[in-house]
């Protein structure tokens, strides 16, 4: 996760005060901490002019936003339906039995947090594995470990 | 680099950078499409830069190392081209960079080992191998080719030429006319007239006058579909081109591209192309001195499947919840912030400025006459040759995934075809041989409008062909089953994907997917009577009929077609308990073949339950009473000794 070089302030600077850049906001305050806290939460929606129960609606409509805090690393298992036919229940459930965690969750010393998500568009290399940024193809049970230990 | 004031300048440009290159200078195209990326593309690229500079080449035969969008042949990554050799090699990997540079690029000799053989046969050159030779590249001939970071690339490519030629020769309605002339047809899936969604707007806009908005749809949420990910990674000034026409078109000053955020390289290449687009003058005000003023903006999708229908970006662009709309009025009538809004998918776009460059008639004449043009193919699942494929509408299924796709690997045997993802339907692979005008028309998802015989004696992939089937050809993902592959498995997998992805706002789709999915896990479980399969077809009519949006109307396809094509395989869950493709979990039980295990305990030591036991080197067993059937000894076994009964 991108740590914080750059303040609120200045992000929030970016924008006009118009509810229309809400998603923007939460958007770049998602990518800069990882996630976005109550406090953020609050001098966005001072800045956009938005109710917090508008903001609140968005962050758990929109998958993307997460409203606790993130592991160091992100090990996102792909279930897209080629993913699916090979495989990729079975190794979410490994990672699961792995890293003691159930997946949307985060471990406990804060290393990894694991998540599915539907189709990251490299479906001929199924079953696909995204650890942070980097993609990890026709992924195995051994592949994966191998992957996650040289974290 | 200076604005250009003018199409002439535009085309100096153009000359005097196609008279600088040296045909004769090596090039290295490496592919860093998805597929390519996710077996460690990028390092082959590094190692390429640092043999090369390890050489220490002269600056004449130095090669130029060009990081491309996808080549297509994902299933055989990591690709290189070499030109002007015209090699393509396959399996590339960081340690064959060495060997590559020393062979082929300084001595000029083929490396063998590195080429693509098949059934005996070895090809030097892409264009000879069957993956590439049945299809017809228009949209994406740039992808894989130019460096999408490179505006020159691009330019030399014949960028902008189509909005140069129809700013300055062309007046606005000739360009909707055009487009109405090609045939053009929304690809995202719905398959609707562009020209005609263009006209609307346009009406629209003289009745109330004010803004115009366009917008490219590029949240590709379709799982097993990354067409629109290739074309805006690869060579994203098309879909910028592209955008531009329209507006001039629609006479719009602004634009959005809404990209998926689950894409982070094509948000950063459109970002790049924009800037460069902006200092080049072709985006921004007074574009080439004509007088014209538009610009775009991108915005990132937030995670939502939903997001893909029309009324739902919009509300999206507007910072609210991504909930769709009743439509009419449609966007083109009152779209983002009231006014009159297009919006069409990255693809549909990539299309325009070769329908203005080569005009109408060329365009219409590509494909079938109610189905035009080329379409993207994600050809995925259990086919040999895995990737992008780009063919002629109306090629018939069979050679779609037989002469392109190759076949099925291994043992298996062709089961079923899903196209269309989610909103799409599992159609058996014996429809190929059928014609579709004999298909009775599936009382299934989003009706088919009268269908035009086609005079195909094969089942062809067009939008109406597919959706006589009950399937729909959908944004064109296509994703191939072996007998290994359950239907009630993927048709659960679906309904739990739409059901997660729903946004809950219309009670059909809400309560209606929740009580289909409750069906299907009972059927993988084994229960269930053979009359909840009708009880399940007739709520999944209800979900067609009372939806708002298309998410809940097309949400019942998979399960509608595969009860329709393989009750069999539903019966045979519900009567015998028993899953006939060996997926469903409850049905199966996994042992190992004595005669195949050579005692590596890989298995035992994987096993989370510790139920399998056996001697060093000697055949093990599964403990059956206490297996979860996770799978876990099948990924881990090296000899497949694992098997499903």
């Amino acid at each position: 996760m991108k740590k914080a070089g750059q303040d609120i302030d200045s992000l929030l600077e970016k924008y006009p005060p118009h509810p229309h850049h809400l998603i923007n906001l939460l958007q770049d305050v998602q990518a800069l901490y990882g996630y976005i806290s109550s406090d953020h939460l609050v001098l966005i929606c001072d800045h956009a002019g938005v109710p917090l129960t508008q903001a609140w609606s968005i962050t758990t409509f929109y998958k993307s936003f997460s409203l606790e805090p993130r592991g160091e690393h992100e090990v996102k298992v792909c279930l897209g339906t080629t993913c699916h036919l090979k495989g990729g229940t079975r190794i979410v459930e490994a990672c699961e039995r792995d890293l003691g965690i159930e997946r949307g969750r985060t471990t406990e010393d804060s290393r990894f947090t694991l998540e599915t998500v539907k189709c990251v568009g490299a479906c001929a290399e199924a079953p696909v594995v995204m650890i942070d940024e980097d993609y990890l193809g026709r992924a195995n049970l051994r592949s994966l470990k191998k992957r996650l230990q040289k974290l | 680099m200076d604005k250009l004031k003018s199409l002439e300048e535009l085309e100096s440009l153009r000359t005097s950078l196609l008279a600088a290159e040296n045909p004769n200078r090596p090039v290295v195209r490496v592919c860093l499409g998805p597929g390519c990326l996710a077996l460690g593309a990028d390092k082959v690229s590094r190692a390429f830069k640092t043999a090369i500079k390890a050489k220490k080449l002269q600056a004449q035969v130095k090669p130029l190392i060009k990081e491309t969008g996808c080549h297509g042949f994902c299933s055989q990554g990591t690709l290189i081209s070499l030109a002007p050799a015209d090699l393509f090699y396959v399996r590339v990997k960081p340690e064959d960079v060495k060997e590559i540079v020393e062979t082929s690029l300084v001595k000029g000799q083929v490396l063998e080992r590195l080429l693509y053989s098949d059934n005996g046969a070895r090809y030097k050159s892409a264009a000879e191998i069957p993956f590439y030779r049945a299809q017809q590249k228009i949209i994406l001939k740039n992808v894989g080719v130019i460096d999408p970071l490179n505006v020159e690339d691009a330019l030399m490519a014949g960028a902008y030429r189509s909005l140069a030629k129809a700013l300055t020769e062309m007046a606005p309605d000739e360009v909707i006319r055009t487009v109405e002339v090609s045939g053009l047809r929304g690809r995202g899936g719905g398959g609707f007239p562009t020209g005609f969604k263009w006209r609307r707007a346009l009406d629209s806009a003289r009745e109330n006058p004010g803004p115009v908005y366009i917008i490219a749809n590029g949240e590709e949420g379709d799982p097993g579909a990354f067409m629109d990910r290739a074309i805006m990674e690869g060579d994203p000034h098309a879909v910028i081109e592209g955008m531009c026409l329209g507006a001039y078109a629609m006479g719009a000053n602004l634009g959005f591209l809404y990209v998926r955020h689950e894409y982070p390289i094509a948000i950063q290449h459109l970002t790049v192309a924009l800037n460069q687009a902006r200092s080049l003058g072709l985006l921004g005000q007074n574009i080439l001195g004509t007088g014209f003023n538009f610009d775009l903006q991108i915005n990132r999708g937030a995670g939502a499947y939903v997001c893909g229908e029309e009324t739902a970006i919009i509300a999206s662009l507007e910072g609210r919840v991504g909930e769709p709309v009743t439509r009419p009025p449609y966007p083109a009538q009152q779209g983002l912030w009231g006014r009159p809004t297009i919006i069409n998918n990255v693809e549909t776009w990539a299309n325009v400025p070769h329908i203005i460059n080569m005009g109408a008639p060329w365009y219409a004449g590509l494909g079938l006459p109610h189905s035009t043009g080329t379409k993207i193919f994600s050809l995925v699942g259990k086919v040999k040759n895995t990737g992008l494929v780009e063919v002629p509408m109306g090629i018939s299924l069979g050679a779609l995934i037989e002469e392109i796709g190759g076949g099925v690997p291994g043992q298996g045997r062709f089961k079923a075809v899903q196209t269309g993802g989610p909103s799409g339907g599992i159609i058996p692979y014996e429809l190929k041989d059928i014609a579709p005008e004999a298909l009775k028309p599936a009382r299934v998802g989003l009706q088919p409008p009268d269908f035009i015989p086609t005079e195909k004696k094969e089942l062809s992939v067009d939008f109406d062909s597919m959706a006589q089937t009950g399937s729909i050809m959908g944004g064109g993902g296509m994703i191939v089953m072996d007998d290994r592959d359950c239907v009630v498995d993927l048709a659960r997998y679906f309904l739990g994907f739409l059901q997660e992805e729903s946004c809950g706002k219309c009670l059909p789709c809400r309560l209606g997917l929740k009580g289909m999915l409750e069906f299907l896990t009972k059927f993988s479980q084994g229960q269930g009577a053979p009359e909840d399969i009708d009880a399940l077809e007739s709520l999944g009519r209800a979900l067609v009929d009372g939806s708002l949006c298309g998410l809940g109307r097309s949400a019942p396809n998979a399960v509608l077609t595969s009860i329709r094509y393989f009750r069999d395989e539903y019966l045979a869950h519900i009567m015998d308990h028993k899953c006939p493709a060996g997926v469903c979990r409850d049905l199966i039980t996994y042992r190992i073949a004595p005669e195949i295990c050579n005692g590596c305990a890989l298995c035992a030591r994987t096993c989370p339950q510790l139920c399998i036991t056996g001697k060093k080197k000697k055949p093990h067993a599964i403990e059956s009473s206490a297996c979860i059937r996770c799978g876990a000894c099948m990924d881990v076994c090296p000899v497949n000794a694992v098997i499903v009964a």
